[in-house]
């Protein structure tokens, strides 16, 4: 594999968007997930079964930021679930692609915490970022997010987004 | 109740209908091993798998019926065998792939190899070794390859869908069924090729029955999914039918989405939100399909192993595999077909997002089930209330009844002997 050009400056603003995003997700700030995305984005939860098997189905797919709204809509509003908060540990970012029109492509490994009511934390899910960004002068923004998750079976049910 | 009816508490029905149902029967494990041999290993159809699961000679996925892991394969001349994945030796649970291709099944802990039909082919030092010009140990002089097979099971297959039964004297499948409930099958599965879009998975800890009864409540949709009444997908007065086979064992609500005017009656809890539309419609982009013929929404449960979806576009085969009276794993198998022009596929994906585990309007299910079997498990010698439309079991003409789960119940007695 070729090793893409990396600057310094743009490794650290994109370790720092990482940690944005879990932040962001971990604080259920729903606003600010939003802003992190293009209008014309991708964003996928999908078992690592479908994906290396080639199959197109996924837990959530959604490709468009009106569905992320929607989405957001349904998991505020609409969908009844037992109340719980998440914390993702996201690890440092493996750059996989560098384009000179500021098109990053990159993965890390991620790991959610769920914690219900009873108090008793578990690993939720387990997985990986695969993304496509974007550099703007406004920060980075996401093109496409597709989070492959190890542990097929869920547990129950996925409300918020990881 | 008093104090003293509780404990010990006996797994009796004390009321003369099925509009009552007993806590235990969610709670027992002694129940849930009957009803493991008594409903999944004899006299019924269990679902396995799709055809397009397995496209090729010597194609295989593991699955599971009740509790016990079977073996999904397809032979050299085309015809699928579905075998218990234990081996004949020292009862080893070999196959450890999810799926794959092979030419034969081995056991790795000592060898033994087995055709794909689970007939036992080999069994390594059958004759013993030589050693000093003896023969010296080996399999006993009466043993017989011909004896020690895997398990195998009787198979069915019905427009690429593929059910197995451990008990050989199990009526045929489409007995099994029913008249009715074939029909709608038929509908369904036609006779196209299906393509497999995927799997969604989740672990649901509650009594597996509870699934089925889900899918026989129609009293629930336009309550808890919020969802279904805001996008206007769920009205108490769309056209609807609720049918059963004869003996109540399987069922199927079946719904016509109306044009429905803003004056209709929707349901009472959301009208509020009339007004909401979604920022992106295509979720909701629907688009009628000729072999509906007519009905928007389908959704059948066959007892007990699998619940068949029809909800417009969006297609799948949701499969119960329980584990232990508590928590069952729920299995959906989203499919389409061979005619699908790209964007009926697209389609079919985008409506998936109401499905599933993360679905907006199957995500809510999950939940309830946990927190109805958590009130069973405080509370083992209550019982729970299914009268809604009356204490009969009977077909209606709309959705405002229980007596599908009433008709489950009734089989169940029936053959649990309660
Ligand atoms: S247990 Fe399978 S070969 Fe011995
Ligand atoms: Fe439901």
């Amino acid at each position: 594999m070729k090793t893409p050009l990396i600057t310094t400056e743009n490794y650290l603003k994109l370790t720092q968007f990482y940690q944005t995003y879990a932040a962001v997700v971990d604080q259920a700030n729903w606003t600010a997930w939003l802003d992190m995305f293009v209008e014309d984005c991708v964003y996928k939860v999908q078992a690592r079964e479908n994906y290396d098997r080639n199959l197109p189905m996924a837990a959530l797919s959604l490709t468009s930021k009106g569905m992320l709204k929607d989405r957001i809509y349904g998991i505020t509003e609409t969908i009844f679930h037992d109340p719980y908060h998440q914390l993702h540990m996201v690890s440092s970012p493996l750059i996989l692609s560098e384009s000179d029109q500021g098109v990053i492509e990159s993965q890390a490994n991620y790991t959610v915490f769920r914690t219900k009511n009873d108090g008793i934390a578990e690993i939720y899910n387990v997985g990986r970022y695969l993304d496509r960004l974007r550099i703007t002068d406004d920060g980075i923004q996401i093109e496409s997010r597709l989070c492959i998750f190890d542990n097929e079976m869920i547990l129950n049910s996925l409300i918020y987004p990881i | 109740m008093s104090q003293e009816n509780r404990i010990p508490m006996t797994p009796i029905w004390n009321h003369e209908d099925t509009s009552r149902i007993p806590f235990w029967a969610y709670t027992n494990e002694d129940i849930h091993k009957q009803e493991l041999e008594k409903f999944f290993y004899k006299n019924h159809w269990c679902y396995v798998g799709l055809e397009a699961e397995i496209p090729q000679p010597g194609d295989f996925k593991l699955t599971v019926i009740g509790e016990r892991s079977v073996i999904m394969v397809r032979h050299e001349d085309n015809s699928i065998y579905v075998v218990e994945n234990v081996c004949a030796h020292r009862g080893m649970r070999f196959c450890r792939e999810k799926h794959g291709n092979t030419k034969s099944f081995t056991c790795p802990y000592h060898q033994w190899n087995y055709d794909l039909e689970g007939n036992l082919q080999g069994v390594p030092f059958r004759r013993g070794v030589k050693q000093d010009g003896k023969v010296k140990g080996g399999m006993s002089k009466d043993f017989k390859t011909s004896d020690h097979g895997l398990t195998k099971l009787l198979v069915a297959e019905r427009g690429g869908v593929v059910f197995a039964s451990f008990d050989h004297d199990v009526e045929s499948f489409e007995s099994f069924l029913g008249p009715t409930m074939l029909s709608y099958f038929d509908r369904m599965f036609n006779g196209r090729k299906l393509t497999l879009l995927g799997y969604n998975k989740q672990r649901i800890p509650g009594n597996w029955k509870l699934m089925q009864e889900n899918i026989k409540d129609p009293y629930h949709p336009g309550l808890l999914h919020t969802w279904f009444v805001t996008f206007g997908l769920w009205r108490a007065d769309n056209r609807s039918e609720l049918k059963m086979d004869e003996h109540f064992r399987h069922a199927a609500m079946i719904s016509t989405r109306g044009s429905g005017g803003k004056d209709s009656q929707t349901t009472n809890v959301s009208s509020f939100k009339e007004s909401m539309q979604l920022n992106d419609p295509s979720f909701l982009d629907v688009e009628v399909e000729p072999w509906w013929d007519g009905p928007t929404a389908v959704m059948m449960t066959l007892f007990p192993s699998v619940i068949l979806q029809q909800q417009v576009n969006s297609v799948s085969t949701r499969h119960i595999q329980p584990n232990g009276h508590g928590s069952f794993d729920f299995v959906w198998t989203h499919f389409g077909y061979e005619d699908d022009t790209p964007e009926m596929t697209e389609r079919r994906l985008r409506q998936a997002n109401l499905f599933g585990p993360a679905g907006f309007v199957s995500a809510d299910d999950g939940e309830v089930i946990e927190f109805s079997q958590q009130g069973f498990e405080q509370k083992p010698f209550h019982r729970s209330l299914a009268e809604l439309g009356g204490k009969d079991i009977e077909e209606t003409d709309h959705m405002v009844s229980e007596t599908l789960i009433r008709g489950m119940y009734a089989y169940w007695r029936k053959v649990m002997g309660v």
